[in-house]
């Protein structure tokens, strides 16, 4: 734009960005309640909405962190894709208050052994996947995230 | 209640509860440095908090499903975050800091699930 700015605030007080991860984590967190209304789940069992959206979304931030970090010092049209699409969708897609009131909730039915095997497997296979991610974000081409910024971000 | 409006109430509440994650978490990371992941396991810890104190809220016969969908499924799902802390582990890993990982994941399973207990139990004694 040209315009000559000073030191810029802290990403976290620009009201700019802030409504961007706002705007972000409304469709992820949309998402979330439609993996949710696809998957019910009856109480005292395998929680199987969260889990699959934790799992899938620890993943992909994995991989867009990743594919984000390959590509060198952060532009501001970077930044921007990061916190719509990893701070915003992917972090209001997954959730930790869920994953917590599950297992307290299995818990509190008598479902022990099942309260703490879902906690086990969320967190094994969440850091897993998140490893993989990070993984596949190494050997995207960058041609991949130039796609998406031209695409998501204007 | 329309599909439509709970979309809504998810999706406000969702956008709300990012914005003060990234806030909260940043403001943390700023200004306390330090090389465990503090700012997500604070958020975590504290949306499991708030999560505990609306199920209890709802336990007693609070009317309704669409304050469930804005606080506890929007407002606290969108606060809270499985991805970043996953993320986070994940590197520590790789940093080779395999101590602080198992830490870090542990903790916050944990310490989340005492807070939802808290919470829950907050809300009764305070009932009766």
């Amino acid at each position: 734009m040209g315009r000559v700015t000073a030191a810029p605030s802290p990403p976290h007080r620009d009201p700019r960005l802030l409504g961007l991860v706002a705007l972000g984590g409304a469709v992820g967190s949309g998402l979330r309640y439609a993996v949710a209304a696809a998957l019910p789940g009856e109480a005292g069992t395998w929680p199987w909405a969260t889990f699959a959206v934790n799992v899938v979304g620890a993943f992909l931030l994995g991989w867009l962190l990743e594919a984000i970090a390959m590509r060198g010092p952060e532009t501001f049209g970077l930044r921007r894709l990061r916190l719509f699409a990893g701070t915003g969708v992917l972090g209001g897609f997954t959730t930790y208050s869920s994953l917590a009131l599950e297992a307290e909730r299995l818990a509190a039915h008598g479902s022990w052994p099942t309260a703490l095997a879902y906690g086990a497997a969320t967190l094994g296979v969440g850091t897993v996947a998140a490893m993989l991610g990070v993984a596949a974000g190494r050997s995207t081409p960058p041609s991949t995230l130039g796609r998406l910024l031209r695409g998501g971000t204007r | 209640m329309s599909g439509l409006l709970s979309v809504v109430l998810v999706g406000v509440g969702g956008g709300v509860g990012a914005a003060a994650r990234f806030w909260v978490a940043d403001t943390i990371k700023a200004r306390r440095p330090s090389g465990f992941p503090w700012g997500t396991w604070i958020v975590n810890v504290a949306g499991s908090l708030a999560i505990g104190l609306v199920t209890g809220w709802l336990l007693l016969g609070g009317s309704g499903e669409h304050w469930r969908l804005l606080l506890a499924t929007g407002l606290c799902g969108g606060f809270t975050t499985f991805s970043t802390a996953s993320v986070e582990t994940a590197t520590l890993l790789q940093a080779g800091r395999v101590r602080l990982a198992v830490a870090q994941a542990v903790s916050t399973l944990l310490v989340t699930v005492a807070a939802v207990v808290a919470g829950i139990a907050v809300v009764g004694l305070l009932a009766r």
